[in-house]
Order: structure tokens, then sequence, then C-alpha cells
């Protein structure tokens, strides 16, 4: 006990350089915690994904669609128990600004593969029973101050023109790892609109979603299907959702490793920080590290004190770094929200910035500890006076 | 060996040190430090005694290496050649962690710039050396309070170093030292950073310590009115004790 009250005292000894210090790890901290949270932003479709649904798309790419017809011959593939389809629609609400992600779906199936979308009962039949109904996320909707029963109009940008919908219901997600700002509606309704305007791209889904009954079997139910479309027009390419998402992130890939070693670099910086003021602690308290020596203290208790003191400094600057990542990420989510969906402070990355605090306190005390150990206590007390 | 008058009287009659046994024995004690590739000798050949109860002086000009030699007895340096044997134990041949264990119990320090620990209160300065020994936090306190009190600054507990003056920092720094009641005292110009009238109240509680608690001391000073408290006076000058003088 009486150790610890020494190790505070002294740490807060010269206010304004621990001050000084203490902000600058609470800054790394904060910036590292951003990092991470952001990095964990990217990948969020990925965790969320579902091992039990796969995706076909056009093997081409994405943008080429593949045709409606193909439902029933994936249906027949072993191991399929569900088959949905889509398209990315692209609407705007109002102004371009506006962007949230809107799909086209087959909503009974679409709905019956994602249970994580939590829909009230009586909103989920009513959106079932209207052909221009529409499913709006939770937060959508509280951005654009829609409600159960409003019209939405939407302006497409891959299907031209104003598309009306009446918001039957409102999604949430069942944890925090749901994307809550996405827009669904019949697939019927966009085909049929289209069947009158450009009937060539009718009959056309962008993708086809399905759920298999056993994961293990994913890599076997993809080369059956892929190989069932073989040398025809379109031909697919079946993957898991997860890697389907991942196909997505990869395209970042090198601005992920670029923020994961800006991370990195920071909390080198600080270590540096931190280091620069231990040193300059334990070179000003070499005097009295000969006197707790001279009183019969062993080199243990002075490393503990050095590494005590760099901790103590270490975390308090971590502890507020932590703290203020919460309100900063959430203020990030709200004016990011569209970019950054799934926002939030993972308790993996509260656990790395606890690390990297711990890390960067002892790192930062090993010079310091290895030189005040091995003085002479004849030298050390030299230094007084 | 020049035994002096001394000011202690009016705490008691000196002890008869003939009567008292050897506590510390110095033989042929060698040491030399090397600066760059030149080795300086700064203790050669040094020989005496130092009996229980005994009030010590070491003097002598700069350099002549009379706070090396109080070093060495204090065990906080190593001699390069000789033996030290303090209440029966032989100083030099034992190890770091051994040295550290046997301060803790055997040795007081009392410094010229008093080095108490700035943060710590008057109190927490001298329960320092007691957190060393096996005794109870009640224990602690009735020793620390006795030691504070020893010095006239049970009042001052609380205070922390830097809201006393220098003369009540020394007393701190005294009540530390014999709060273990350990088996010597060394004291390192315990008057050399103090005004004249502290210098004396620090010399007078030297004296009761030497004369009503028996214990034994061994002080370097320059000052030889410090130096007349003592009861033994031994002169070192460029490394050799100089037995002309004792």
């Amino acid at each position: 006990m009486r150790t610890l009250k020494l190790l505070i005292r002294n740490a807060f000894r010269h206010k304004l350089r621990t001050g000084l210090t203490i902000l600058g790890i609470t800054i790394a901290i904060l910036a590292f915690g951003m990092l991470r949270t952001m990095v964990n932003a990217w990948y969020a479709g990925v965790e969320a994904s579902s091992a039990n649904r796969l995706v076909i798309r056009n093997s081409i790419s994405l943008v080429f669609p593949l045709p409606l017809a193909y439902k029933d011959k994936i249906r027949q593939v072993s191991g399929v128990t569900l088959v949905s389809w889509g398209n990315w629609f692209g609407g705007v609400y109002i102004e371009e600004k506006n962007f949230f992600p809107n799909f086209a779906v087959d909503p009974r199936s679409f709905l019956a593969l994602y249970p994580e979308y939590i829909i009230p009962d009586l909103q989920r039949a009513s959106f079932l029973n209207d052909r221009k109904g529409a499913v709006a996320g939770r937060k959508v909707a509280e951005k654009f101050g829609w409600k159960v029963g409003d019209t939405v109009t939407l302006k497409g940008t891959i299907f031209p023109g104003n598309w009306e919908f009446t918001i039957r219901a409102i999604y949430r997600g069942k944890d925090r790892s749901v994307d809550e700002t996405q827009f669904f509606f019949h697939w019927d309704y966009l085909n049929e609109t289209i069947k009158k305007t450009a009937a060539r791209r009718a009959d056309q889904a962008g993708y086809y979603i399905i759920g298999i009954a056993n994961p293990n079997l994913a890599g076997e139910v993809s080369t059956t299907i892929d190989a069932a479309f073989k040398n025809s027009l379109a031909e697919t390419l079946t993957e898991t959702e997860k890697a389907f998402q991942m196909s997505f992130v990869s395209m970042t890939e090198a601005i992920l490793i670029a923020i994961q070693l800006v991370s990195i670099v920071i909390i080198v910086i600080i270590m540096a920080v931190v280091a620069n003021t231990m040193a300059m602690t334990a070179r000003e308290r070499i005097g009295e590290y000969a006197v707790f020596k001279t009183l019969g203290f062993g080199g243990w208790f002075i490393a503990g004190l050095i590494f005590g003191e760099s901790l103590v400094i270490s975390l308090a600057g971590t502890a507020i770094g932590i703290g203020l990542t919460f309100p900063v990420a959430a203020a990030f989510a709200d004016y990011l929200g569209t970019y950054f969906p799934i926002f939030f402070v993972e308790r993996q990355t509260i656990f790395m910035d606890i690390a990297a605090g711990t890390l960067v306190g002892i790192v930062a005390a090993l010079f310091p500890t290895w030189r005040a150990v091995r003085i002479r206590i004849a030298d050390g007390l030299r230094r007084i006076g | 060996m020049s035994e002096s008058t001394t000011t202690c009287d009016e705490h008691g009659p000196p002890p008869d040190l003939e009567a008292q046994p050897v506590i510390v024995e110095v033989r042929n004690v060698n040491k030399a430090y090397l600066r760059g590739s030149h080795i300086i000798p700064v203790l050669q050949d040094i020989n005496f005694d130092i009996r229980e109860g005994e009030f010590l002086a070491l003097m002598g000009p700069s350099g002549s290496g009379k706070s090396t030699l109080l070093n060495l007895i204090a065990g906080i340096d190593k001699v390069d050649s000789g033996t030290i044997v303090i209440g029966g134990v032989d100083i030099t041949a034992l190890g770091e962690t051994e040295l550290a264990h046997w301060r803790a119990t055997h040795v007081g320090f009392i410094f010229q710039f008093y080095n108490l620990i700035p943060v710590l209160t008057a109190y927490e300065n001298v329960e320092l050396p007691l957190q060393l020994t096996g005794l109870t936090r009640a224990e602690r306190r009735e020793h620390v309070e006795m030691a504070l009190s020893v010095v006239n600054l049970a009042h001052r507990m609380d205070h922390y170093p830097s809201q006393l003056s220098g003369g009540e920092q020394q007393r701190v720094a005294i009540a530390r030292a014999v709060v273990t009641d350990p088996t010597i005292l060394v004291a390192d110009e315990p008057t050399g950073d103090l005004d004249r009238a502290s210098a004396k109240e620090i010399m007078s509680l030297m004296c009761r310590l030497s004369r009503e608690s028996g214990k034994t001391i061994i002080m370097v000073t320059h000052d030889p009115k410090a130096a007349e408290a003592a009861q033994v006076i031994r002169h070192l000058d460029k490394g050799y004790l100089n037995h002309a003088n004792s």
C-alpha cells in the first residue's frame, strides 16, 4: 500500500511533465483505438456473414446479371435448403449525398435467410402483402425520420426513374454487428416495372443467395452449382458469404494494411515519448534510488519503483484514452454512418489498448531500470547536493 | 589517537572504552579508484578498531578518503583488499543481497543533505527502513513515533520534507537512522549543510544517542566544533590513517 502511494506520488511529482506525457498517451491510445475500430468496421460485413449462406454471382463480374431461371436448377442441388435472389438497386433519397444500401429482394426467402433482421410480426406480414412495401433499417429510418406507413421515393441510378415505396417495416439487428442502414423492397416490383420500360433487363437477378444445410459442404455445393452452369451464357461463381464480403474488403487491402501500420507506429512513437520521460525521471532520482539501496532495499524494489511509475503514467493515459474512444467513436459513427454502418468499439480493441498501454509502460522503463539498478550506491549518493 | 574533551558531557559521562568490546575491526584495507587509465589510491593499509559505544570522528582534508572509509564500514562500497568485521560479521565477504540485508538491520545512515524522500511525510520517511522488517503496522507505528519523539518531531510527523527546516529534516533523518536500533550509526558531514544553531542542535542529538542510548557512532566531518563532540578523533591524510594524531 505504501509502495503504491509512493508510485502515485512519484508519478505526479512533476505535474506538467507527467500531464503532458499522459496527454500524449491519451491521444495515442485514442488514435490507436479509432484506427483499430475503423479496421474492424471495414471487416464488419465479413464478420457478420453466415457460414450457412453462399452467394452466387456471374463469374465475369458482379455487374453482370444471372437469369432468373437459374433458381429452379440451383434449388435442385443437394444440400441447398433455400434460394433467394436480389439486385443492387442503387437508389438515392432526394439527393445523391443521401446514400444508403438498397436492394430489391425476394422477400419471403430473403427474410428466411436473414433471421438477424428482427421485424415485428405485424410489420413483417404487412411488408410481405404489399408489393410496393419496403423494409428500412432502424438507423436509416431514424436518419431520414421515416415511420411505418410513410411513402418514400427513391431516384433510381441503375434503374432510372422515381420509385415510390411505402415503409411497411423497420428492422433492427439481433446484435450490434448487424447493419441497420439497409433498405429492402420486393424484387417483383422492380422486375414488373422494368418489364414495361426495359424488357431486356427483366427476369435477371444480380445475385443469388442460398441457404445450405451443412456449412462443411459449402465447397462441394459451390462446385456442383458452378459445374451446372459451366459453358452457359452466364457462368456462375459460387462462394461463401464471407468470401464474397472479403472480395470487397480485399480491394482496399492496401489501405487497411497502411492503417494497421500507422496504428503500430503511433504506439512506437508514444513508447519513445514515455521512455524519454522515464529516462529523465530515473536520472533525476538516481540519488533517491541510492538512498533506498543504502537503507537495504534491493534492486527489485528499485525496478518496481521505476516500472510502477511508468505503468501508472502509461495506464492513466490509456484509461483516459479508452474513456474518450467511446464518445469519439459514437460521434464518428453518426457522422460517417453511411460509409461505416457498423462502427463500434469492440471489446477486443479495448484489450488491445490495455495491452499497448502496458507494453509502453514496461518497455519505457527497461533502460532507466537497468541503469538505476546497476549504479553503485556511492556514485548515486554523490549525485545529491 | 587524540581524545578531546567533548561537549557531550551534559548528556552523561563518556563510556569506559577500554572495558567495551571491539565492534568494528578494520584490517589492511586498501581502496583505489580508476580515473580513465589512472589508478588513484584512496585508502592505503588502514587498520583500526572501534569499540561498542564509541563516538568516533573521522577528519581530514577533502580527498583524504574519509567518506570512502565511512562507505566501506557502512557496507555501501567494496574494499579492494583487506577485511572489515562488524559485530563478528566479515562484511567484505558478503554478496550484494546479503550486504543489503545486513545494512538494513545493522547500520543507520545520516547524510549531509538529509536524503529524505520528498514525496513521503516525516512519518513515512522514518517508517521506510522498518518496511524491510517483519513488524506489523501497529509495531511500526510504535517504533516510528518513538523515534520521532527522540528527535522532538512527533508533532511534525505529517509534514513533508519541504515543509521542514534543514535542521528539522536532519532530525527526521536521524530518526530514520535509529528507528531500526542499528549496531552502528554512520554520519557523513551531518552538520555540513546546516547553520550554526541547527548544527549545534544536531550535535546535541548525536551526543544524546551516544551517551544516553550507548550508540556506536562513526562520523565524518570537516567541522572541528562538531568533532569536539566525539570521544575519539582520527585523522586521514592522502589515504593514510594518521596514527601520530590518534
